[in-house]
């Protein structure tokens, strides 16, 4: 409960309407995208600009207040859920593009402006943001940039690291920081830029960012190559890498993915092969045509049971569709849904899926997989029923072992998704104990307190490691 | 794989509408939704309102959290149920299937078991959902009535003594965009049935609608014009009652279950190919009747069989129909522009969207502009727009100042509700240049070439 002066002031600061404590508003903020996590908080506040947040950050900060900061909180690490109540500060009235630099190529938005709303509007320019988190029609840019989100993009564009170029965070203790600039050199003092993003909200709270914008590219071209036999699409997404070729898009759908979203989406996909493979060039019409033939003759030599060049837009972008509501479509299977997002070197891609299924076998779960096969960031992803208790503490313990399996193979707990609650027992196991003390260093540095979304990336315990297969 | 069923948690409450909402909501459906935030975008409550609470994800949340023990299902969580307009456009946006217009008709079938409503709402809603609209007399003395207002000039001495000024403002406001009214319904005017012209393609029946009847049994005339034109027979059932949508979403579910059976009954006479609607939001709920009755074991099978038959009249004409020719009244009117505002429950439920479009393109002379946002709401939503005059008032609104930019000629649309609603909004935001809003059954059928 939060004292009736701390209620006033920050009343006082965003006005009646927009710091409430009734019941309705904190149910509503007690939860986020991730399965079976839930906790109410002590209040919810809808700051309009940086002076709010300083303001409001002031007022906690007295008080030892703790907040979590968020956008739409579509979130799948538990990052957003109050787990110590305190308040949950909403970006969504933060929603201005402030402004688009067009000789510099940059746009400057406030946090809460919606993913896809600014990739509409700097499209409709003629320029591209490309990072594209498959829930970027409500995810906010600040969301994103507070877990360096993703998407389907990421092999050959990168993710959200790679495209912001300056931040403006307020501080626990109100005060305000500025870093990077329009700037694409920039090695005055440590890249606190780069430190802030994918920092979940934990050192500060992230309000504007200049963003790096890119030519649109003229052309794209979209291949769809259907494989019997998984291991033949898993080699297919080797083989092009090795061939030198970057692709645009290059995910992977597995049988059981297959299925689900062709009820969901009716695009007529085959329901009887093992993988589907979409493979996405763009750029200059030249190198596109180019790289699709080599890629067409990669499927071939690699054994693809169908190949299908989307003839047009439409239809690329039909096929596209499919990809992005995997996740949500395989819930329709059972009533929870558990999407993990381990990842391995993508010379490593064969293995990894082999693994997962052998996995999913041993412990009698349902685990459908597809992901971004091009980068090696898989979503294993678990269909199963929070009610029932015993299987899913079986789908957690199959997810341990694939957490192990994926760092066993150099890879990593999380790709895209973030660590926050989730994840966090897991984060000593990539990074170490002498990782995990640098990083609450760093924690401590920025947020003596610990107000700033506490409980999240460390966990009190770290999960025991059942299953080591090295020796 | 289908959904396993574990079941709703064991928890008695104490408070009776938390134990009711307990008892009529499918937990299965409340524990399907995984919180990805996709409705977001989609629910016009929430755009107005930017706040989670107002969003079909918050008020998911909010009905879970009453079952489960965390929150009590006080006013304002009722309010917050009533502030949904029950558009539905959440669920084509929703990924996980989940039946959040099952879910709202639950929580406010729960809600009115519990109302205390004041005596003059009390009397309000019982002439309204227990007498008016479940019986077919009461319709025609309303139309006759009203008719009597309108062509007597008592309607004119009401709005020369200013009487209109004594209601709210959004009351007087609709008052003076209601159409022609009449006591005489399509069956009065056609009979129980009508032959095709020409060779008969098929047989339909047709569901009239309480409120079409009587405001637009003109539309319901063109309706049955254009299928016989089309090549259908068509039966108009005399035993048919209202479809029971109304009742429905104000939490009435018994007296919707009671006029469902009858219409099922009405219509299980004809042997027929369709039974065929011109109002989204009837549509909707007929689509329906296999859920609506989905408890009742002698009804279960007859409201599928129904519930099967329902498609709206451009979606039977472009899929089935033997097309008429369509022109423009006159060569000299030039090209006409044309634009379509989806009613929710056409496109979001009976998930008929390009049929109108695609009729409205073939009219000879006709440009076709898309409005921005038009499958979003209008803010009509049955009653909605008269119970929520402040929501529906700024839903409007926005969707005047797309309707704007169309520089339309004409706004088409596909339910009565949607089309009194745009009528009110060309009245009150009077769009740049001049604007007619009209059911797109008469826009076509005036510009019919009749095979006669």
């Amino acid at each position: 409960m939060l004292n009736e002066q701390v209620a006033k002031r920050l009343r006082d600061i965003v006005g009646e309407k927009y710091f409430r404590t009734d019941q309705e508003a904190l149910v509503t903020h007690s939860y986020d995208g991730t399965p079976m996590l839930q906790s109410l908080p002590d209040g919810v506040i809808y700051p309009q600009s940086t002076e709010h947040v300083q303001a409001i950050m002031k007022v906690l900060h007295e008080y030892k207040i703790p907040v979590v900061s968020r956008g739409s909180g579509s979130n799948l690490c538990g990052g957003t859920t109050p787990l110590s109540g305190g308040i949950v500060m909403v970006m969504h009235r933060m929603n201005n593009i402030v402004e688009v630099d067009m000789e510099n190529l940059t746009a400057t938005v406030q946090t809460g402006v919606i993913t896809g709303e600014f990739i509409a509007h700097v499209e409709s320019l003629g320029l591209f943001y490309p990072p594209d988190p498959s829930s970027m029609k409500i995810s906010t840019i600040g969301g994103n940039i507070a877990e360096c989100s993703g998407g389907l993009r990421g092999l050959k564009y990168g993710t959200t690291k790679d495209y912001v170029l300056g931040l403006t965070a307020v501080l626990a203790n109100g005060e305000v920081i500025k870093t990077g600039g329009k700037l694409t050199k920039d090695v005055a003092g440590y890249d606190l830029t780069k430190l802030l993003i994918g920092s979940e909200g934990t050192l500060a709270i992230i309000t504007e960012a200049i963003l790096k914008l890119v030519p649109k590219p003229k052309t794209k071209k979209t291949l769809v190559a259907m494989y019997k036999d998984i291991y033949g699409a898993a080699r297919t997404v080797s083989s092009i890498i090795k061939n030198q070729i970057i692709p645009a898009t290059l995910e992977i759908l597995d049988n059981t993915t297959i299925q689900v979203v062709d009820d969901f989406a009716k695009i007529g996909l085959p329901r009887d092969m093992a993988a589907i493979l979409l493979i996405e060039q763009d750029g200059e019409p030249e190198v596109v045509e180019r790289d699709m033939e080599k890629i067409y003759t990669i499927c071939q030599e690699e054994k693809a049971d169908r190949l299908e060049m989307a003839a047009n837009e439409e239809e690329a972008l039909k096929l596209l569709t499919a990809r992005r509501s995997a996740f949500t479509a395989l819930a329709r299977l059972r009533p929870t849904t558990i999407l993990e997002d381990a990842t391995v070197p993508r010379s490593k891609i064969a293995d990894m899926i082999l693994k997962t299924n052998e996995i999913a076998k041993k412990y009698n779960v349902n685990i459908a997989t597809f992901g971004h096969a091009g980068d090696g960031n898989l979503h294993p992803t678990a269909t199963t029923d929070a009610r029932d208790k015993e299987e899913v503490h079986r789908v957690e313990e199959a997810f341990a072992e694939i957490f192990d399996a994926a760092i066993e193979l150099g890879g990593t707990i999380t790709g895209e998704h973030g660590v926050g609650t989730v994840k966090a027992p897991y984060l000593e196991w990539k990074v170490g104990a002498a990782g995990i003390e640098v990083m609450k260093g760093i924690k401590a540095a920025f947020d003596p307190h610990n107000l700033l979304n506490p409980d999240k990336m460390f966990a009190k315990q770290t999960k025991k490691r059942v299953v080591i297969t090295r020796d | 794989m289908t959904n396993t069923t574990l079941g709703k948690p064991c928890i008695e409450h104490k408070n009776p509408l938390a134990q009711t909402l307990l008892e009529k909501l499918d937990y299965d459906q409340l524990t399907n939704c995984m919180r990805c935030g996709f409705c977001l975008p989609a629910c016009p409550t929430f755009r107005e309102t930017g706040m989670e609470p107002a969003s079909p994800r918050g008020r998911i949340a909010m009905m879970k959290a009453v079952v489960d023990g965390i929150m009590e299902p006080d006013q304002q969580f009722q309010d917050q149920m009533n502030l949904c307009i029950g558009c539905r456009a959440c669920e084509p946006a929703c990924p996980a299937d989940v039946k959040y217009g099952h879910l709202i008709e639950q929580a406010r079938d729960a809600i009115e078991d519990h109302a205390k409503h004041s005596l003059p709402v009390n009397i309000m809603r019982r002439t309204l959902f227990k007498t008016v609209f479940p019986k077919r007399k009461s319709w025609k003395i309303i139309g006759g009535a009203l008719a009597f207002y309108q062509k007597s000039g008592l309607q004119k001495f009401a709005h020369g003594v200013g009487a209109m000024n004594m209601f709210p403002e959004h009351v007087a406001e609709m008052e003076s965009i209601l159409p022609e009214a009449s006591s005489k319904g399509v069956i009065e005017r056609l009979g129980t049935f009508i032959p095709a012209k020409g060779e008969a393609i098929g047989t339909v029946a047709m569901f009239k609608g309480c409120i079409m009847d009587v405001m637009f049994a003109g539309t319901n005339v063109n309706t049955v014009d254009l299928l016989a034109e089309a090549g259908f027979n068509v039966h108009i059932p005399k035993e048919q009652v209202c479809c029971g949508a109304l009742h429905a979403h104000s939490g009435e579910m018994t007296d919707a279950r009671e006029l469902a059976r009858q219409n099922v009954d009405a219509f299980m006479k004809y042997d027929v190919d369709y039974i065929v609607t011109n109002a989204g939001g009837c549509g909707a709920l007929l689509i329906e009747y296999d859920h609506v009755l989905h408890e009742d074991e002698a009804y279960k099978d007859k409201a599928k069989w129904f519930a099967d038959r329902i498609i709206d009249i451009s979606e039977l004409l472009i899929a089935k129909g033997r097309l008429p020719q369509f022109k423009q009244k006159k060569e000299s009117d030039g090209v006409v522009r044309v634009t379509y505002q989806d009613s929710c429950h056409l496109r979001n439920v009976m998930k008929t969207a390009s049929a109108p479009r695609t009729l409205v393109k073939q009219v000879a002379n006709v440009q076709f502009v898309e409005m921005k946002e038009a499958d979003r709401c209008c803010g009509s939503g049955g009653v909605y727009n008269v119970v929520q005059p402040e929501m529906a008032s700024d839903i409007l609104e926005h969707k005047m100042e797309h309707a704007n930019v169309t520089e339309a000629s004409y706004m088409l649309t596909s339910n009565p509700g949607c089309l009194l609603q745009m009528k009110l909004g060309i009245e009150k935001h009077k769009p740049k240049q001049p604007m007619e809003a009209l059911h797109i059954v008469d826009f076509l059928h005036e510009r019919m070439l009749s095979s006669k």
